[in-house]
């Protein structure tokens, strides 16, 4: 391995890029293939893809010769907006699943320390705090506050973002309101179809324990089924969004 | 082959705090010559799973694991070789039973382990 290739995979890893380290055995020039690098035309193409979406490595054996695929995935991690009830029963709920949690509300009566001592929290607004967590692709954003002045910037933040799973807390009627909400702050129609509202799988969920297992439901299955290997342009916005509107892209920000 | 059910970075790898390909980077910056052991293959109960990582030096200085100490020894010297002549092996062990009740594991494995030089 070429020392220049271990210090880029060090940094896309530090970056929390998903990165496959590819050598054909028994041993010579490995290559680096990227979560979102173009696969077309590689040889291995569906194989390193479903290897880079399995969080999974191992030995792939094609035309008689052997290549070992290594996957380096970030951990999946879910940031909740709202310090409530339902992020309380999430904490558990996540550590089961092996995801991180984040949760985050300016409101001071809610985000106490007390309330959240197993996880981290951040007691400010999402305009302050979610773009330095840095939401990626392997980020899952849920908003349950029910109030749209926190809950939409960090919605249409994460979905710029590419957040693999965006949902919302609220009634069909309350996500209407929303969706118009959303489309005026510049998300296309694809975008707003693409929030989990009503939030978590339709389990019929009535306590905050249970639309918190609904809502780790929905997040693993949006995490295990996501889409690999065919991702839009590095660089180019999901959605057009003017400078400065709600969420936008900050200058510079990796894809 | 071992799936990490978490779908975090390479399962099993680091000991939490030691980040073996960082500490690759680190000794390469610091001039000393490097090999790189990798877990490409396991069947059975193997120790560690497949990604696990060893960094090794000239002098047989090393960091991180393939096998839980099983088989760490037969690795280090050939790793030492790697780095002598440039050429990567393609290793094969058996995991005793013996061995890996000491580990913990109530039966053995194989593993394949990739040694190759960094730089």
């Amino acid at each position: 391995m070429d020392a220049r290739l271990l210090a880029d995979l060090n940094a896309r890893r530090h970056a929390r890029q998903a990165v496959a380290v590819v050598t054909p055995l028994p041993g010579g020039e490995t290559r680096l293939v990227g979560d979102g690098d173009d696969l077309a035309g590689d040889p291995l193409a569906v194989e390193i893809a479903a290897a880079l979406r399995a969080g999974r490595s191992g030995i792939v054996a094609k035309d008689g010769a052997e290549t070992f695929i290594n996957v380096h995935v970030p951990a999946p991690r879910i940031v909740a907006i709202g310090a409530v009830h339902i992020s309380q029963a999430l904490i558990p709920v996540a550590a089961a699943a092996g995801y991180d949690l984040i949760v985050v509300d300016p409101r001071t009566a809610f985000a106490t320390p007390e309330r959240f001592a197993a996880t981290t929290l951040l007691a400010d607004w999402p305009e302050a705090v979610l773009p330095g967590l840095g939401i990626d692709r392997y980020t899952a954003l849920a908003a349950v506050t029910h109030d749209p002045k926190i809950d939409d910037w960090a919605i249409v933040h994460a979905i710029r973002r590419d957040a693999f799973y965006v949902g919302a807390l609220g009634s069909r009627k309350t996500h209407a309101k929303r969706r118009e909400r959303l489309l005026s702050a510049g998300l296309t129609e694809a975008d707003v179809e693409g929030i989990h509202a009503p939030i978590g799988i339709d389990i019929g969920a009535a306590s905050p324990g249970e639309i918190a297992v609904a809502v780790m439901a929905e997040v693993i299955e949006a995490f295990r089924r996501r889409p690999i290997g065919a991702p839009r342009s590095p660089g180019a916005p999901r959605s057009p969004g003017a400078p400065g509107s709600i969420g936008s892209r900050p200058p510079g920000a990796p894809s | 082959m071992q799936i990490d059910a978490t779908g975090t970075d390479v399962p099993g790898t680091d000991v939490p705090g030691t980040d073996v390909l960082g500490v690759a980077e680190r000794w390469i910056a610091a001039g000393r010559p490097v090999a790189l052991a990798t877990v490409v293959e396991t069947w059975g109960s193997a120790p560690r799973p497949v990604g696990s990582h060893l960094v090794i030096d000239g002098e047989g200085a090393f960091e991180g694991s393939v096998s839980g100490g099983c088989v760490e020894g037969a690795v280090i010297a050939e790793a030492v070789e790697v780095i002598a002549d440039g050429a990567p092996r393609l290793l094969e062990f058996g995991v005793a039973d013996e061995t890996a009740w000491r580990v913990g594991l109530s039966c053995g494995g194989r593993i394949r382990v990739l040694v190759e030089r960094v730089g």
